[in-house]
């Protein structure tokens, strides 16, 4: 199996480090801190009560030790809370910002200079805690489409974000998001307005770059009526001896006949192969099909970060309305992943598709762990679950954690799960055809993940693949 | 007479620690087809693994060349590129790969081994029509992924279709018969006829009689406890197929 695994255990690409003057407030979590970052950041006076409730309600919370990951103490004291590059104004264009800034995102493959930019794509670059620069701002509000750093938003569009923030995820939802309801310091805002489709694919692309710093972001994407939007998420971060905290927020929200498509590419630091070092992902993503016949499509393709904890979740209020969640997540080395969805059916005729591929290699440890509910009220509800776990070698795991709760009894439920392992019979057969063995692993493994790789948008489908290892060339669609 | 394309000379070859070939000695000439007969356990499936280099056998003893090489030297692929194929016994399955694509990547990886250029998908395309027509078959099976969901005698159809576009210099059937029942078993056989040729040479490895009614060996070796015990022509497999392998175990004692 050895040179299976060595396919898949490839060395992290990403973890260089950008060497820049930073502004980082000093370690450590109380109200001050808090006051700090908000002031920092200029934010209104609702903001900052909001923040000080969370963290006060956070006083009172505990970690949650429900999941199938273990994990040493995490000192919440000594994390620095906010860290930026130091600027000497806030930039006004490109021109403004840090020729090292750009370098950074142009190494990781998302040029933001003007001549470069990726075409079809808008992007909001966030390094450590603070937005860098979104691109095609401009052209987009020509729709009245508003997609930009949640900093910004919050001092242009104060009145949208005071509506929508912490209506899908409140204050008090869980540890993590409450924590970072409390210091949250960046992220993207988006709104497009009744009717409109937007006409390119939103991405941000988040960079933890400083040391011993958590990053805390928040995303809203807001979707009026009738209109579609399609966003994508990428992340890495420096190979570091040092576990760092990722606690980020994503809420989505779907009016009537409006949709929201989110992708995700996760790869921050993974840790190397005795498990030192790695990103510590605890993140709560839900989307709100507030209106009928809306929907919202969640496809994760997880791949990096120590350990893993997310369930990117659909409450189907709106009749009619639809929650999809595709996912691969791979677990490698020591690397352990939980995650899985939620899918809450309120409306009637509400539909969900849940398709989870877990691979796990090395002494990985992939749990898949999933709610779909059905409320009294969700007359003619359909859900569909397939769970399809896949192992390379005998040191790693798979598990399969599917809760239902079904309380009307006209809801159509569909389960069916799979495990398989790769074995040297399947690369001897491909190898009997002249196939190398990375390329027989490959082969096998996109396979595998082909029913995922196919919703993600066409930019992401390479990425993800290249990812995994895998040479495509039109095998997906 | 040239010289043979195969040529295997006292193989031994164990599995777990057993030894299951204890002095195979065969040769094949090219246009040449040879089959390979035998009781369960013989040793007919392993003669084949080891050919294609399954790592779950362990060479002990002797040599095999192909085309002037050393074929136990080469690695699994390499030999595939040079032109050694085995149509499997048992075909695994490779879930959301289309046919298609695991054949244009099999032919690309031959043809990159050739120095060729690789095919896109229109010219592939193109070039399996042509097969297909050749041995006479629809594309029905192009765009379904390899063997997943196929009945027995679909997966070993797909073998052949394989051996069809990938025109191995020597290919080896592994009880391509078994499973199939008489109307499969032509449709194989035909398409298999119709891939003989002047410079391929086929090893057919089964167990009965009955295919080799419809493939027509030149040269029939019986394997038993990992030797070949008998070697005659056609007729030998119609004695077989008349005694059954009992009578010739006291030889293979012998020997």
């Amino acid at each position: 199996m050895t040179s299976i695994e060595a396919r898949v255990l490839q060395p992290y690409k990403y973890g260089f480090e950008t060497t820049i003057a930073s502004d980082v407030v000093r370690a450590g979590l109380n109200e001050d801190i808090i006051r700090l970052i908000s002031q920092k950041k200029g934010e209104p006076a609702f903001l900052l009560e909001w923040r000080l409730k969370a963290y006060r309600h956070w006083l009172t919370m505990s970690e949650p030790k429900w999941a199938n990951i273990t994990y040493g103490p995490i000192d919440y004291q000594a994390i620095h809370y906010y860290a930026a590059p130091r600027q000497e104004k806030s930039p006004e264009s490109l021109s403004d910002v840090d020729p090292k800034l750009l370098d950074t995102f142009e190494r990781l493959g998302i040029p933001l200079a003007e001549q470069k930019r990726l075409t079809g794509v808008a992007v909001d670059a966030v390094f450590d805690s603070v937005s860098v620069a979104t691109t095609f701002r401009e052209e987009l509000s020509k729709y009245g489409i508003i997609f930009c750093s949640f900093s910004d938003a919050v001092r242009e569009h104060p009145a949208l974000v005071e509506r929508w923030l912490g209506t899908v995820v409140p204050y008090t939802d869980n540890f993590f998001a409450t924590l970072n309801s409390a210091v949250f310091t960046d992220g993207s805002f988006c709104y497009v307005p009744k009717g409109v489709r937007c006409p390119l694919e939103l991405s941000t692309y988040f960079r933890i770059n400083a040391k011993s710093t958590g990053q805390f972001e928040r995303t809203l994407i807001v979707a009026d009526e009738g209109s579609y939007v399609s966003y994508l998420e990428g992340c890495s971060a420096p190979m570091r001896d040092e576990h760092q905290l990722h606690a980020a927020v994503v809420e989505l929200i779907a009016l009537d006949d409006a949709t929201i498509k989110y992708s995700t590419i996760q790869n921050w630091y993974p840790g190397d192969e005795q498990g030192r070092g790695g990103i510590y992902n605890f993140v709560t993503k839900r989307g709100k099909c507030t209106g009928k016949n809306s929907k919202i499509s969640w496809t994760q393709v997880e791949t990096g970060s120590a350990i893993t904890w997310k369930y990117p979740g659909c409450i189907l209020q709106g009749d009619n309305s639809i929650g999809e969640f595709y996912s691969v997540a791979v677990t490698n080395n020591r690397q352990q992943a939980d995650t899985g969805t939620k899918m809450i059916h309120i409306g009637k005729n509400t539909r969900s598709t849940i398709v989870s591929k877990g691979i796990s290699a090395g002494h990985g440890q992939n749990t898949y762990r999933g709610l779909v509910k059905i409320l009294k009220g969700a007359e003619g509800a359909r859900n569909y679950s397939q769970c399809d776990s896949m192992l390379i070698g005998d040191q790693c795991g798979a598990h399969t954690f599917p809760y239902i709760d079904v309380r009307n009894s006209t809801a159509i439920m569909e389960h069916e799960a799979s495990t398989s392992k790769i074995g040297e019979d399947q690369i001897f057969y491909c190898k009997q055809r002249g196939l190398s063995a990375e390329d027989a692993v490959s082969m096998i493994v996109n396979g595998f993940c082909k029913e995922v790789f196919k919703e993600l948008p066409m930019e992401f489908a390479v990425e993800a693949q290249n990812l995994l290892g895998i040479s495509l060339e039109g095998s997906v669609g | 007479m040239a010289d043979p394309l195969l040529e295997i000379t006292d193989l031994h070859a164990t599995a777990e620690g057993k030894e299951i070939l204890r002095g195979v000695t065969l040769r094949v000439h090219a246009g040449e087809v040879h089959a390979i007969m035998g009781p369960n356990g013989s040793g007919k499936s392993t003669l084949a693994q080891v050919l294609a280099g399954h790592p779950a056998y362990t060479v002990t003893q002797g040599t095999v060349r192909y085309d002037g090489n050393d074929l136990l030297a080469m690695k699994p692929e390499e030999r595939a590129r040079a032109g050694a194929f085995l149509a499997f016994q048992y075909p695994v399955a490779i879930r959301g790969i289309t046919n298609a694509y695991f054949l244009r990547s099999a032919v690309n990886a031959i043809r990159q081994h050739q120095g060729l250029e690789e095919l896109d998908p229109l010219d592939f395309a193109q070039i399996l029509e042509t097969k297909l027509k050749a041995i006479g078959w629809d594309d029905s099976y192009l765009s379904r992924p390899v063997n997943e969901g196929f009945s027995g005698g679909e997966k070993k159809r797909n073998e052949i279709l394989q051996l069809a576009v990938l025109e191995p210099r020597l290919a080896i059937l592994d009880e391509t018969d078994s499973g199939l029942d008489i109307d499969a078993l032509k449709t194989v056989a035909e398409a298999v006829n119709k891939l003989r040729a002047p410079d391929r040479a086929f090893v057919v490895v089964t167990h009965y009689q009955r295919l080799l009614n419809y493939i027509v060996p030149d040269f029939v070796h019986v394997l038993a406890d990992g030797r070949i015990v008998k070697s005659g022509g056609k007729a030998l497999a119609l004695e077989l197929e008349e005694k059954g392998y009992d009578w010739l175990r006291p030889e293979a004692a012998i020997a």
